[in-house]
């Protein structure tokens, strides 16, 4: 295990929507494998008990009062490490895909590269040895996705859906600002694009998921990805990709008309 | 025209620019809402009173039978109005996301400022960063639509 500066601080974002059968678990791998990283889960809106068994797991949790989806779960996730003043944040799904102990590995990667702001987990980089079992449909999405956005922003991307990802204080307080709805890791990429943050892809290991329902079921699959499409042509031509200080609020349209 | 469809279609902008009107005195409706509301109203009622310009702009678009251009043009309002809507819902969806997300922040610190005068350890272990609020200037978060301090 690398070793961590004591005066860095680490928050470990849990975005959790019906998982109680694996949060627990998830929260006492990341204090086991990652001792140094503070965990918060974000319950989004859940029906069962999620909060409970992630705060007699040790974690801090937020409730969302209703269920707001992926994104501002994880958007939840960023005001809260910006208000907190985290150095790092990164985002560890509630239902075990992700693998806590590769945590230190992101890290190790931005401080020898302190000109990054994003380290991204790639499940594709590394082909052969240990292929992720994803249904066809959603590997075909994700190769779309990957394909448009290395062209977009000039550079390789091999897993754009990832969510396994770590972030400095530079990218916290940008997604604290605007984080995007549906598959926000795809527009997320975009957004650093425009805002010439830096971004670098690693490899990892994923695993299927350990128990419960994933959020995408293929139907809406095909839905998300026109909707996704969609946000990346607009954001493409979006003039000011970022509300500035003392611009517009950051939401979806101006008052009036 | 037609004298009959003239005089149904003079009563129904009027009335529905009075019902506009009295949605609004009665704080049914906020003025920001009324006022696309207001206007389609207007632009039909004066269509529909004005015969020779509604006769000049259907000739002026093509349209053979002026009534007709009355149908269309209330129709550009409706869609209008609907893209209007949309827009406003889109507002509220993400104000509301926003209140979510706050409440959820509040509803944490207060949990966890009631754990710790009752005497218990933080949930959390470890929460060291947490401790002491590591708020600069740029750092704090501002309510949907309020002036940034960097405006002053």
């Amino acid at each position: 295990m690398t070793c961590v500066r004591p005066d860095s601080s680490h928050l470990a974002v849990v975005p959790a929507y019906n998982e109680a059968a694996t949060v627990g678990d998830v929260v006492r791998r990341i204090h086991a494998d990652a001792p140094e990283w503070d965990v918060v889960v974000v319950d989004d809106g859940s029906t069962d008990a999620t909060a409970e068994v992630a705060h007699a797991a040790g974690a801090r949790v937020l409730r969302l009062p209703f269920n707001l989806g992926i994104g501002g779960a994880v958007q939840a996730g960023f005001v809260f490490a910006r208000e907190q003043g985290y150095d790092y944040m990164a985002q560890v799904d509630g239902d075990g895909q992700h693998d806590p102990a590769e945590l230190d590995k992101l890290v190790t990667h931005m401080r020898e590269h302190p000109e990054l702001d994003v380290v991204c987990g790639s499940r594709f980089i590394r082909d052969n040895e240990h292929r992720y079992p994803a249904p066809i449909s959603r590997r075909t999405g994700i190769h779309i996705f990957a394909f448009l956005l290395s062209r977009f922003v000039r550079q390789p991307i091999s897993d754009p859906t990832s969510g396994f990802r770590l972030y400095n204080r530079r990218a916290i307080r940008l997604f604290a600002t605007d984080y995007p709805h549906d598959y926000p890791e795809v527009e997320a990429i975009l957004m650093l694009h425009h805002h010439r943050l830096r971004m670098e892809e690693i490899p990892v290991r994923m695993y299927a998921r350990g128990g419960g329902q994933s959020s995408i079921s293929s139907g809406k699959s095909a839905y998300y990805m026109v909707k996704v499409l969609l946000a990346l042509f607009v954001g493409l031509f979006r003039r000011r990709p970022l509300p500035e200080p003392g611009g517009g609020a950051p939401v979806a349209a101006e008052t009036g008309i | 025209m037609d004298n009959r469809i003239q005089l149904v279609a003079i009563i129904g902008a009027a009335g529905l620019l009075l019902f506009v009107l009295e949605l609004v005195r009665r704080r049914r409706l906020l003025e920001r809402y009324a006022l696309l509301w207001l206007l389609s109203a207007l632009v039909l009622l004066g269509l529909a009173a004005w015969r020779d310009g509604l006769e000049r702009l259907a000739n002026a678009v093509g349209i053979a039978y002026p009534p007709n251009a009355l149908f269309f043009v209330a129709f550009a309002f409706v869609l209008l109005l609907l893209l209007h809507f949309s827009a406003a819902v889109s507002r509220l969806a993400d104000q509301s996301k926003v209140l979510a997300q706050r409440v959820a922040l509040l509803e944490e610190r207060l949990n966890e400022a009631e754990r710790r005068a009752r005497g218990d350890a933080p949930a959390a272990e470890g929460s060291s960063a947490a401790a002491g609020p590591a708020l600069d200037d740029e750092d704090v978060i501002e309510p949907v639509g309020a002036r940034r301090a960097s405006d002053r």
